[in-house]
C-alpha cells in the first residue's frame, strides 16, 4: 500500500520509494527513507495535502507525492 | 591579529542566526521558517585576540543544488574563502541534522560542530555525550544554547583550536563494500602519483556519486582513459551489492547509516520526556481539517483590522503634529517661496509618508509573529491544496504574504521556491499583493469615500480582491507562459516556538527603519522635486491680471475667493507637473482620472508612498482659502467622483511596482527582459481592470 492511503493517526514502515531523483533527495534529507517509521498526523479537508511525522521531523507533503512511497 | 574566516552551515531553523547574535553584538534577521535567511550575510567581530569573519549561509537540508539556497551554500563551500566550517545542529533532532554533518565531513575541510538547542534537548530527554560524538566524528562537538547563551565560550575555544592545529584526515568509515571501492580508486591515484588539491578519499567519493563537476574536470585529463573503465567496474560492484543503480541514493544510504550509527553510540533518549506533546496539541487545532482554515482567515482578518483600527490612533497625533509644523514654518518664514518649499514641499510630503508608520509597524509585527512562531509553515500546509489549483505552490504563500508588507523582501523570499518556473510565476504575481506603501493610498481614498464603520471591511476587501486577481493571473500565466511540471511540495513543519521579543523587534525595527529612511531621503527629495514641478514655471502676467481683477471686485468676499481659486488652478495646470499630467491624460481619460491623479500615479513609479504625497501637494495647493475643507480627504471628495476613485484604487493596486522593488524583481527574475515583461503585463492588467471597474461603477452609481 502507499503512504497516501494510511489513515490519520496510524503508523507504518516505509518499504520502497519510487520517486524521481529530486523528490527522492528531498525525502532523504527529511529522513523519509527505507525502513523508517512514518506516522500520519493530519490530512487537509480536500485531502490534497498531508502532514506526517518521522522521528522528530514533521513535514507536509502532497498526496500525489505520498503515492510514491510504499509502506507496509 | 589573526583573522578566522568561518562558514556557518546548518539545516533551517537550527539557531544559526541566534548563535551569531550570541557571539557578539551583531544584527541579523532571525525567523522560524525555512527560507528566511536567503542570502548569505557576513558578520565581523573581534574576540580573544582574534578577528572573526562569519558568513551565515542559507539553511540547507543537504548539499544538493536543487534550491537556490542550497546552491548558494554548496558553491560557497566548494569555492568560497574560509578557514573552517561551523556546523550548527538542532540537538533535539540530532539524527537528521547529522546527515548534513556527514556530507560536510566528506568535504575534507576543518569542521567544528555546535550542538545547539541544548536547553530544549535536555527538556525533551535527549542526552548527547558530546565527548563520545567528538571521538566518533574526529572533530570537536560543543553543546550550546544560543537562547540561554551557554557553551559560547567553549565553542569559541574549539574554533580557535581547530584553526590553530593542522587539519586531520577524514575520519568517516563507510560500510565495507563502499570502503573497498573507495580504496581501489585512491590507491590507483597514489600509484599514478596523481597531484590533487583535494583529499583523495573526498575525490573518490565524488566519483562514486557521479558528481558532474568532477566528471567535467576529469574528462579533459589524460588519466581519464584509465580511470573510466575502473569506475565502470566499481559501479557494477555497487549496483550488484545495493540492488539499485541510483549511485547518489547509495551514497545517501551510506551517509544516513553513519549518522544512525553515531546516534546509537553517543545519544541516550529518555522517551518518557519526549514532548512532541505541545506542538501536537496546538496542531490538533491549528491544522485541523475543519477549523484550521477558518482560524487562518480569522487571524489574517484580525491583523488587518488591528492595522487599521489601532493604527488610526497615533495617526491622528502625527497628522496634527505635521499640520502644526507646516503652520509654524509658514508663520515663522512668512509668505515666501522658501516657506512654501519647506512647508508645502518637504514637510507635507514627508509627513504624509510618516503618517503611515503605525500601520507599517503593526502589520510587520503581525507577520514577524507568524514567522517566528512557526505558524507560517502551517499556513502553507493549509493553503497548498488551494494554491496548487492556480498553479502555485503552498510555499508561494511566503513571498505572497510578505508581499503585503513590502515587495522588496517578498521578491527575495520567492527563493523558497526551488523550481525556477514556479519561482518566476510567483514573482510575477507578488505585486498583486498590496504592499504596505499602497496602504496609505487605500486608506486615504477609502477614508474619503466610505463611512468610518465600513472602512476596515472595505480595506480588507481591497486586499482580498487584489490577492484574488493575483491568483487568476497566476492561473492564466501557468496555462500560457509557464506550462510545465510542478516542483515537489515536501516541506518541514517546524516546532512551535515562543518568539523572543528581540527577534520580533529586530524584524520590525529593520522594516520600520527602511521605511523611514526612504521617507527621509528618497521621498524628501521627490517631494521637493514635485513641489518645484508644481510651482514652476511662474506666470507673472497672469498673476498681475488676476490681481487687478481682484482689486476691482474688492469687498466681495465670494468673488475674491473664486478668483483666487481660479488663479491657483491656472498656475497648477500650467506648471511642469500639470504639463506632464495633461500630456498623459488621454491614456488615463477612459478611467475617469483627472491630470492630478495621472501625475500621482506617475510619481508613484518612484515609490508608492509618493502617490499620497503628490496628492497632498496637488490637491492641497489648489484652495488655500478654504478653511472648512482642510483635510485632504475632503478635498478629494470635492474633486473626484466615486467611480474614478474605485478605478484609481484598482489601478494603484496592480500597476508597476516602485523603483526599488522593480530592481529587485529584475535581479531575482534574472534580467531586463522580465522587467520589461512585468511592466507591460502590469500596466495592461491595471488599465483594463480599472477601465472595467470604472465602467461598471459609473452605471451603478449614476
Ligand atoms: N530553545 C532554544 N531555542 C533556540 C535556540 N537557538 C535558536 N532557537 C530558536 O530557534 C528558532 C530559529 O532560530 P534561527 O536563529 O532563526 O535559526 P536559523 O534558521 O538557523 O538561522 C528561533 O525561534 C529561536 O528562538 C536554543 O539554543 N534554544
Ligand atoms: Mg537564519
Amino acid at each position: 500500500m502507499t503512504l497516501n492511503l494510511l489513515q490519520k493517526g496510524k503508523s507504518a514502515t516505509i518499504t520502497t520509494i519510487n520517486a524521481e531523483k529530486e523528490l527522492k533527495n528531498r525525502f532523504n534529507s527529511f529522513g523519509v527513507v527505507k525502513g523508517a517509521t512514518v506516522h500520519v498526523e493530519q490530512y487537509t479537508l480536500a485531502k490534497q495535502t498531508m502532514e506526517i511525522r518521522i522521528n522528530k521531523t514533521r513535514m507536509a507533503l502532497r498526496v500525489s507525492e505520498a503515492e510514491k512511497v510504499e509502506i507496509s | 591579529m589573526k583573522t578566522i574566516k568561518i562558514a556557518l552551515v546548518g539545516q533551517p531553523n537550527v539557531g544559526k542566526s541566534h548563535l551569531i547574535n550570541a557571539f557578539g553584538d551583531t544584527r541579523l534577521k532571525v525567523g522560524n521558517f525555512s527560507g528566511v535567511t536567503v542570502e548569505k550575510k557576513t558578520i565581523r567581530f573581534t574576540r580573544d585576540e582574534y578577528n572573526f569573519e562569519v558568513t551565515d549561509l542559507p539553511g540547507s537540508y543537504s548539499l544538493t543544488d536543487y534550491t537556490i539556497e542550497e546552491r548558494v551554500t554548496k558553491n560557497f563551500l566548494d569555492d568560497g574563502d574560509y578557514d573552517l566550517i561551523l556546523n550548527v545542529l538542532d540537538s533535539t533532532n540530532i539524527e537528521r541534522n547529522l546527515y548534513l554533518t556527514m556530507e560536510l565531513l566528506a568535504l575534507d575541510k576543518k569542521v567544528v560542530v555546535a550542538l545547539n538547542m541544548q536547553d530544549e534537548a535536555v527538556n525533551e530527554g535527549v542526552f548527547i555525550d558530546d565527548k563520545q560524538l567528538s571521538k566518533l566524528l574526529g572533530i570537536s562537538c560543543v553543546p550550546t544554547s544560543a537562547l540561554k547563551k551557554t557553551g559560547i565560550d567553549e565553542l569559541m575555544g574549539a574554533i580557535v583550536q581547530a584553526f590553530d592545529t593542522p587539519k586531520k584526515t577524514c575520519h568517516l568509515q563507510y560500510s565495507d563494500p563502499y570502503e573497498e571501492e573507495i580504496t581501489k580508486i585512491t590507491s590507483f591515484f597514489t600509484e599514478k602519483n596523481y597531484q590533487s588539491d583535494i583529499d583523495l578519499k573526498t575525490l573518490a567519493i565524488k566519483l562514486l556519486r557521479e558528481d558532474t563537476q568532477i566528471y567535467k574536470k576529469f574528462r579533459d585529463e589524460a588519466i581519464w582513459t584509465e580511470l573510466q573503465p575502473m569506475l565502470n567496474e566499481s559501479y557494477e560492484h555497487l549496483y550488484i551489492h545495493y540492488k539499485t543503480k541510483d549511485l547518489d541514493g547509495i551514497y545517501h544510504d551510506e551517509k544516513n547509516a553513519l549518522a544512525k550509527g553515531a546516534v546509537k553510540e553517543s545519544v541516550k533518549f529518555d522517551n518518557a520526556k519526549d514532548n512532541n506533546g505541545l506542538t501536537d496539541k496546538i496542531d490538533m487545532v491549528l491544522t485541523n481539517q475543519y477549523v484550521g482554515l477558518p482560524i487562518f482567515l480569522f487571524l489574517m482578518w484580525g491583523l488587518f483590522q488591528i492595522t487599521f483600527e489601532w493604527g488610526s490612533i497615533p495617526m491622528d497625533w502625527i497628522d496634527a503634529f505635521f499640520g502644526a509644523m507646516i503652520d509654524g514654518t509658514k508663520s515663522f518664514l512668512g509668505d515666501t517661496e522658501l516657506a512654501s518649499v519647506i512647508a508645502d514641499g518637504a514637510i507635507a510630503g514627508v509627513g504624509a509618508v510618516i503618517l503611515f508608520l503605525p500601520n507599517i509597524i503593526i502589520l510587520f509585527t503581525g507577520i514577524a509573529l507568524l514567522e517566528a512562531t512557526g505558524y507560517m509553515a502551517r499556513a502553507a500546509f493549509l493553503l497548498d491544496g488551494f494554491f496548487h489549483r492556480f498553479g502555485l505552490h503552498g510555499k508561494s504563500f511566503v513571498p505572497l504574504v510578505s508581499g503585503f508588507g513590502c515587495s522588496v523582501p517578498a521578491y527575495m523570499a520567492a527563493r523558497v521556491l526551488k523550481n525556477d518556473r514556479d519561482r518566476l510565476l510567483t514573482l510575477y504575481i507578488t505585486g498583486f499583493m498590496s504592499c504596505g506603501a499602497k496602504l496609505p493610498v487605500y486608506v486615504l481614498i477609502i477614508g474619503a469615500f466610505a463611512a468610518p464603520e465600513h472602512a476596515g471591511n472595505i480595506l480588507f476587501g481591497v486586499y482580498i480582491f487584489g490577492a484574488f486577481l493575483g491568483l487568476v493571473a497566476a492561473k492564466a500565466l501557468k496555462m500560457t507562459a509557464f506550462r510545465g511540471d510542478d516542483e515537489p511540495f515536501v516541506m518541514e513543519m517546524p516546532k512551535y516556538r515562543l518568539p523572543t521579543f528581540g527577534m520580533v523587534f529586530h524584524a520590525v525595527s529593520q522594516k520600520a527603519m527602511m521605511y523611514l529612511k526612504k521617507a527621509g531621503t528618497f521621498i524628501l527629495a521627490a517631494s521637493v522635486l514635485i513641489w518645484f514641478a508644481s510651482n514652476y514655471p511662474k506666470y507673472p502676467e497672469m498673476e498681475a491680471q488676476f490681481e487687478t481683477k481682484i482689486e476691482q471686485v474688492s469687498g466681495d468676499e465670494e468673488k475674491v475667493k473664486a478668483l483666487n481659486n481660479e488663479l491657483s488652478l491656472y498656475k497648477l495646470e500650467n506648471s511642469y507637473l500639470g504639463q506632464v499630467g495633461h500630456a498623459s491624460q488621454p491614456f488615463f481619460e477612459p478611467l475617469g482620472f483627472d491630470w492630478r491623479m495621472a501625475v500621482a500615479l506617475e510619481t508613484g513609479l518612484a515609490a508608492k508612498e509618493v502617490v499620497v504625497a503628490t496628492m497632498g501637494i496637488l490637491y492641497g495647493l489648489g484652495d488655500e482659502e478654504d478653511e472648512e475643507s482642510s483635510s485632504l480627504a475632503d478635498k478629494l471628495r470635492a474633486n473626484v467622483t466615486l467611480p474614478s476613485a474605485i478605478a484609481f484604487i484598482i489601478f494603484a493596486m496592480i500597476y508597476f511596482p516602485c523603483l526599488a522593488a522593480s530592481m529587485v524583481f529584475r535581479r531575482e527574475a534574472g534580467g531586463w527582459k522580465h522587467w520589461i515583461y512585468l511592466f507591460i503585463f502590469t500596466t495592461a492588467a491595471a488599465w483594463i481592470l480599472a477601465f472595467i471597474a470604472f465602467t461598471i461603477a459609473s452605471v451603478i452609481f449614476s
